[in-house]
């Protein structure tokens, strides 16, 4: 456990050392890259071998940092971290993988991409609010230079608008946070310590300042009404960054929602419950039945990624046990999934066909042009689906029934929702991989068509999908099959940790 | 009553005697040796002899430390003037360095000499403990900054900027002076402690109220206070880059310093309550609160529309006094250490990004935001020094600035409570950041995403290395005190 750190210190290195080599070699950039992402993964895989499931946080590092303030070098984890740093270790290599080829500025892409996934392993390993709040802003700032740079549609809009939601959140965030130290007269920023001044606030206070926090980081996770930035970002964003944006970093902010805002005021989200139920119910439809109706292939995944993220935040809202290992257990999930799926949509149609119109794919026999992206996203669509067997069915089954036990209305709600995943799901399978191939274009199929000027003239002559991409989606795949078949792998690390103190209190709503 | 012991005095101002001998040293040096050199050796040489002397004047502050009272208490050497003194000596340096990469002043050694009075005045504004030595200390590093903004003779812009900037500060030096004497004409003291004692016994009078009004307005126009500002987009766009550099670093940090010690010590029985500064008749930190959140919401509303870089760095710079001025408000109760910090952090990282500005403008100009297109594939050294210091100024950690802000935001809480107007004050500043966001990285997307314009020579940009050094120890700095804020707060 105590190497756990290393992924954080491995990753910022990697970072400049990227930077470095990158302006001599882009390959040698990509291999640093490659390196580095795999030894951080490793040290979390290691750590994950030897972990002894335990209820309260485990101390990894603790030492002062600004005595003046109380703040303290402070990382800790449990099971529900560990399962996300595992996560992040998985996403950041496959992200990599399918990053290969980035030509421009290779040296810069890698040191932005890796000092994210630096400060995505920082957050999930904080135990003090400050240290906590430091990687989270880390975690943003690269997001907005990666897509701005290497993106594609719109991208400095995505860029810029992504950045703003995200720092607005995380305003909120910092103004609740400040609001529990100065007012609960906290004599430092752990999240103990700030778990044992909250309290003491007055409950109009307690119920205000929960409302800043959990909202600032809903605002990352993508929490309906304010879930706009995550379609244009995803959009935007290069292959690697929007797989790491959907797989971790949104994950960071229900992560935020679940470690810092629900612990800290529990009375707040017993308040607040059926709102944010609402609101997240409201996502997961909403988003679903957009995603129904999008002509871009991109968008259609970038809405699912909102509407699953619905799940997590219901799930949470719910405040059970059970809800609650099934919300973690769905970040997981969508994590390798939405990867999975942005990897197929992004990297292996995109740049080979070079449109995302599904009316323009339609024309394109693509399961006979590329098989094993159409295999892929198959599979991957039967994931996000919840089909047994991949890890989305475990995840959002223990969801449904921890949210049938806080309100059977709301579960209902949520199960709809699946349905409208598997319409959309299975319409976009059909439609960019099983199109009815023009018949023009079935009978050019061995050599250009004059007279259709779009993609398919270039039909015959698609690259093969390199042996990147084929590791990255293998990566990926069989973290979705084994949780799918053996998800207590995972569980059996999360549902200890939900009997901490802090946990117990969520659990009661604070009334203890 | 004064017990002047010359050998105590002359001790004490080491640092500020080093600093006025090396101006004339400089003034000499060239005067004697200069003429018959070419310009460039002539700036060589005024630069490295005043860097000695900076780096003299900073080593003597150091050995003399904090002594306390001097002169009769006159001046006061306590931890607070110490950090200042060092600190404008640090920022002067970084001034210095920044001049080597600017375009050429046509006097090189009057402009370096001008820059080393203007930072005597600094280190006596950091020691000051007396209205009148008060006065003479800013008013000597004032004369020296408006000399410095109308140094560049051959373009209008400069011209214009210093008498604006002169207009401005004369008026704000008479509110000061009409302030002062009406505090000398109640309390019949002149130094700081005597007229707390004075001011201990004495109502909130009318003529007190007028005397508040007079200095606070004049430290709104020298800090460039919402509303009192309007000088400084100007000063800021026309002077040469070197002397905005100044005016925005160390200037702001001696600024700061003296105002902090008149109005906490000297005038603190003034103050009114933090937690209920409006409800309270009276106060001067409800006129602090209020400018400091009218500068908040002009600077960074007016910075938003801004497509010149140095009009935009002045309205961050607006921006940024309405943080400072919070932290005025809750110094008394928090201790000096955060503003100081965030002082000295901002000079950092102001005068690191007009570093970058003076380098770019020497090859082929740097005006606009648009001119930074492409800084990344021109000069990568000088995009990601710039990027350091935008990052900071925004204030993403665990850069220098985050820490900053943070430390005023704590402070400013605890001070008074979130249900106080200050607590609003400290909501409407965090909520302004990430409005402040959207500007700064508007520039970071010139200078590192977009591709360079065609109007702009795409050749690498060559900076002169000691403007290379000075620009990666200022981001060094920003990254090392970001990291370890420690360093700066463990003194206070």
């Amino acid at each position: 456990m105590n190497l756990l750190p290393y992924s954080i210190y491995l990753s910022f290195a990697g970072a400049l050392l990227a930077l470095a080599v990158g302006q001599r070699s882009a390959a040698a950039a990509r291999v640093v890259a490659l390196l580095t992402a795999l030894a951080a993964w490793g040290v979390a895989l290691v750590a994950a071998f030897g972990f002894k499931p335990t209820p309260e946080l485990v101390t990894l590092v603790n030492v002062p940092w600004i005595p003046q303030l109380g703040v303290n070098y402070h990382l800790a984890a449990d099971g529900i971290s560990l399962t996300l740093v595992v996560l992040t270790g998985l996403a950041a290599t496959a992200g990599v993988l399918f990053s290969w080829n980035i030509e421009e500025r290779v040296g810069e892409f890698f040191a932005f991409y890796l000092a994210l996934i630096g400060g995505v392993y920082g957050v999930f390993l904080s135990a003090d609010a400050f240290v906590f709040f430091v990687f989270y802003e880390i975690a943003i700032v690269p997001k907005y230079f990666l897509i701005a740079n290497w993106g594609s549609t719109n991208r400095q809009y995505g860029a810029m608008k992504l950045a703003l939601y995200s720092f607005a959140g995380s305003a909120l965030v910092l103004a609740g946070l400040l609001w529990v130290y100065a007012t609960g007269h906290a004599t430092g920023f752990g999240l103990s310590e700030l778990t044992r001044a909250a309290p003491t606030l007055a409950r109009a206070d307690q119920l205000t300042v929960f409302a800043l926090i959990f909202t600032g980081f809903a605002v990352l996770a993508g929490m309906f009404p304010f879930h706009t930035w995550a379609p244009t970002g995803h959009v935007a964003a290069p292959t690697g960054a929007s797989m790491l944006l959907a797989g971790v970093v949104m994950k960071l902010g229900a992560y935020g929602c679940l470690r810092v805002a629900m612990p800290l005021i529990p009375a707040g989200l017993a308040f607040w419950q059926p709102a944010i139920a609402a609101l997240a119910v409201i996502g997961i439809i909403y988003a679903g039945l957009v995603a129904l109706v999008q002509d871009d292939f991109k968008f259609v995944i970038g809405y699912s990624s909102v509407s699953h993220m619905g799940f997590v935040i219901l799930g949470l809202a719910a405040a059970n046990p059970v809800a609650v290992s099934g919300a973690v257990l769905q970040m997981f999930s969508h994590g390798a999934i939405a990867g999975l799926l942005f990897a197929v949509v992004g990297r292996m149609v995109y740049e080979r066909t070079h449109t995302r119109q599904l009316a323009e794919l339609q024309k394109l026999p693509l399961h006979r042009l590329m098989p094993f992206s159409a295999v892929v996203f198959v599979i991957a669509g039967l994931a996000s689906m919840g089909m047994p067997g991949f890890s989305g069915f475990p995840a959002e089954l223990t969801l449904l029934i921890g949210t049938s036990q806080f309100s059977t209305v709301w579960a209902v709600c949520a199960a709809f929702g699946v349905l409208i995943a598997a319409a959309f799901t299975l319409r976009a399978i059909q439609v960019a991989f099983f199109g009815q191939a023009s018949a023009s274009v079935a009978t050019a199929n061995g050599g250009a068509h004059a007279e259709h000027g779009g993609p398919a003239d270039a039909a015959h002559a698609y690259a093969p999908i390199t042996w990147p991409e084929k590791t990255g989606a293998l990566l990926l795949l069989a973290a979705i099959v084994l949780i799918g078949l053996k998800p207590d792998l995972l569980l059996n690390w999360i549902v200890p940790s939900l009997q901490s103190q802090a946990m117990r209190a969520i659990w009661t709503g604070g009334a203890q | 009553m004064i017990n002047p012991s010359y050998a105590e005095l002359a001790h004490a101002f080491q640092p500020e005697i080093i600093l006025a001998d090396g101006a004339v040293l400089v003034l000499a040096y060239d005067l004697i040796f200069g003429r018959r050199r070419a310009p460039g050796a002539r700036l060589t040489a005024s630069l490295v002899l005043g860097a000695l002397t900076l780096i003299g004047a900073l080593l003597a502050s150091v050995a003399v430390g904090a002594v306390g009272g001097v002169y009769g208490n006159q001046f006061v050497l306590d931890d607070l003037a110490v950090g200042a003194r060092c600190g404008v000596l640090v920022l002067a340096l970084l001034t210095l360095g920044i001049a080597a990469g600017a375009k050429p002043p046509r006097h090189p050694a009057e402009y370096v000499a001008i820059i080393l009075f203007a930072t005597t005045g600094f280190t006596l504004m950091a020691a000051a403990n007396h209205l009148l030595v008060a006065f003479a200390g800013l008013e000597l590093a004032s004369l020296s900054l408006y000399i410095l903004v109308g140094f560049d003779k051959d373009r209008r812009d400069s011209a214009e900027a210093a008498l604006k900037y002169f207009l401005f500060g004369g008026m704000a030096t008479a509110f000061l002076l009409f302030g002062f004497s009406l505090i000398f004409g109640v309390t019949g003291e002149l130094e700081l402690s005597r007229i707390a004692a004075a001011l201990a016994h004495t109502e909130l009078s009318p003529l007190l109220m007028v005397a508040l009004v007079m200095v606070l307005v004049a430290f709104g126009f020298k800090a460039a206070a919402a509303p009192f500002h309007l000088w400084a987009p100007d000063a800021y766009e026309g002077a040469p880059t070197p002397s905005a550099a100044l005016i925005a670093s160390a200037s702001k940090l001696a600024g700061f310093t003296l105002f902090l010690r008149l109005l906490w010590p000297g005038l603190g029985g003034l103050a009114g309550d933090p937690a209920h500064g409006f409800g309270q008749a009276g106060g001067w930190i409800t006129i602090v609160a209020l400018l400091s959140g009218a500068s908040l919401l002009l600077g960074n509303l007016a910075a938003l529309a801004q497509t010149n870089l140095r009009r935009l760095l002045a309205y961050s710079a607006i921006a940024h006094t309405g943080v400072m001025l919070l932290g005025v408000v809750v110094a008394d109760v928090v201790g000096f250490g955060g503003l100081y910090y965030y002082l000295l952090t901002y000079g950092v990282a102001t005068a690191g990004a007009f570093g970058v500005i003076a380098v770019l403008e020497r090859q082929g100009g740097c005006q606009k935001i648009t001119d930074l297109a492409g800084l990344y594939r021109r000069s990568p050294l000088l995009a990601g020094c710039l990027t350091v210091f935008v990052l900071s100024l925004a204030g993403i950690p665990p850069l220098a600035g985050f820490f900053g802000k943070f430390s005023v935001f704590v402070a400013a809480l605890q001070a008074g409570g979130l249900a106080s107007p200050l607590g609003a004050l400290t909501l409407l500043a965090i909520a302004l950041s990430a409005v402040a966001l959207y500007y700064y990285l508007a520039v970071l997307k010139q200078a590192l995403v977009v591709a360079p314009s065609e109007n702009v020579p795409a050749t690498p940009v060559r900076v002169p290395v000691v403007t290379a050094l000075t620009l990666l120890v200022a981001a060094g700095l920003i990254v090392a005190l970001g990291l370890f804020p420690s360093w700066v707060l463990n003194p206070f």
